[in-house]
């Protein structure tokens, strides 16, 4: 499986996490300053994640899953099942645009 | 008669109250199926506020995707003339005839208001009937209308007439500079968050100072691509 995570830009509103910092706030939790709500994608393919497979996720990820005018790409990697997550995720692409 | 087609995609909700206004301004409507190629030889397009694919992935991406965009998108380069009203024009911005996002509105409120709107270009092949500095009042229905870009894009937008339409009194969804609506550097492609066809027939529309729901200024964005349909004859 491959994942592809998207955030919204930091440097846009996200009224979403804004709605939802407040329900927050008013539930006691004040130790949480900020809540921005992201995207997961769990793109499944037959066998294994291969290179060729990756670089078409990451170029999907740019053009399709994400509007990289409002949202960034944040990660794009190969996961699986929750148990062997540490063994076999390696992240791909970490970094912030 | 111009025939001017209107797209209904999946979740499309104002593809017959465009086909009206496409009537009632003097056109022949041709409904178009997002799943088609065939663009049936129509003058112009209009794609339609709505809901298309449930929003889902963002607004206007999915539809984007689909095999008749590929036809509009094509044809617009060629001169087609194309009209974009809310979904419509988020489905515009996510096929890159537009520049720039929508997002969901900075108040986190879905907004349904009468809204002014300043004309600020009438030589778009949509808005030749207005003047410069005009302004008119048509219905805004929207969660997700802030409009947004880079500070180079905007820059570009300004500097070049791009904007269209201004919101006037009210910025109703934290759009960037009050932008409304735009326009690509042809002039043929037109995109706008609130909905001139729910404003082209008295008793319909929203109320004027002379009488109750007779606002028709809408009706003008229609009637201007036909003429500009007519005058290339």
């Amino acid at each position: 499986m491959i994942v592809v995570e998207v955030m919204p830009k930091p440097e846009l509103l996200d009224p979403a996490g804004k709605a939802t910092l407040g329900a927050l706030q008013r539930g006691g939790h004040e130790k949480f300053a900020s809540v921005r709500i992201g995207k997961r994608f769990e793109l499944t393919i037959d066998g294994p994640a291969t290179e060729q497979a990756l670089a078409e996720a990451r170029t999907l990820a740019e053009d399709f899953l994400a509007n990289t005018v409002i949202e960034d790409v944040v990660a794009v990697y190969v996961g699986g099942a929750e148990d062997e997550m540490d063994e076999f995720t390696e992240v791909i692409a970490g970094e912030t645009h | 008669m111009p025939k001017i087609g209107v797209v209904t995609f999946p979740g499309s909700l104002d593809d017959r109250d465009a086909q009206r206004a496409v009537r009632i301004a003097g056109a022949e409507p041709v409904a178009l199926w997002h799943g088609d190629h065939d663009l049936q030889d129509v003058d112009a397009v209009v794609l339609p506020g709505g809901f298309s694919y449930g929003d889902y992935l963002r607004c206007g991406a999915i539809a984007a995707q689909q095999p008749i965009m590929r036809e509009i998108v094509d044809a617009a380069g060629r001169g087609l003339l194309v009209l974009g009203v809310c979904n419509g024009f988020q489905v515009l911005v996510e096929s890159h005839l537009l520049p720039g996002g929508l997002v969901r509105n900075d108040r986190g409120t879905f907004v349904c208001r009468d809204q002014r709107l300043r004309i600020e270009n009438a030589e778009t092949a949509w808005t030749n009937e207005f003047e410069v500095g005009e302004e008119i009042v048509i219905p805004l229905k929207n969660g997700e209308g802030g409009y947004i870009t880079d500070d180079e894009t905007l820059k570009m937008l300004e500097g070049e007439g791009r904007v269209v339409f201004r919101y006037v009194d009210v910025n109703p969804n934290g759009s960037m500079n009050d932008i409304a609506g735009l326009t690509n550097e042809r002039g043929n492609v037109v995109g706008l968050m609130p909905h001139p066809e729910h404003a082209v027939e008295p008793g319909f529309g929203p109320d004027t100072p002379a009488a109750m729901r007779s606002g028709i200024d809408g009706l003008r964005l229609f009637t201007s691509a036909i003429g500009s349909l007519l005058a290339r004859v």
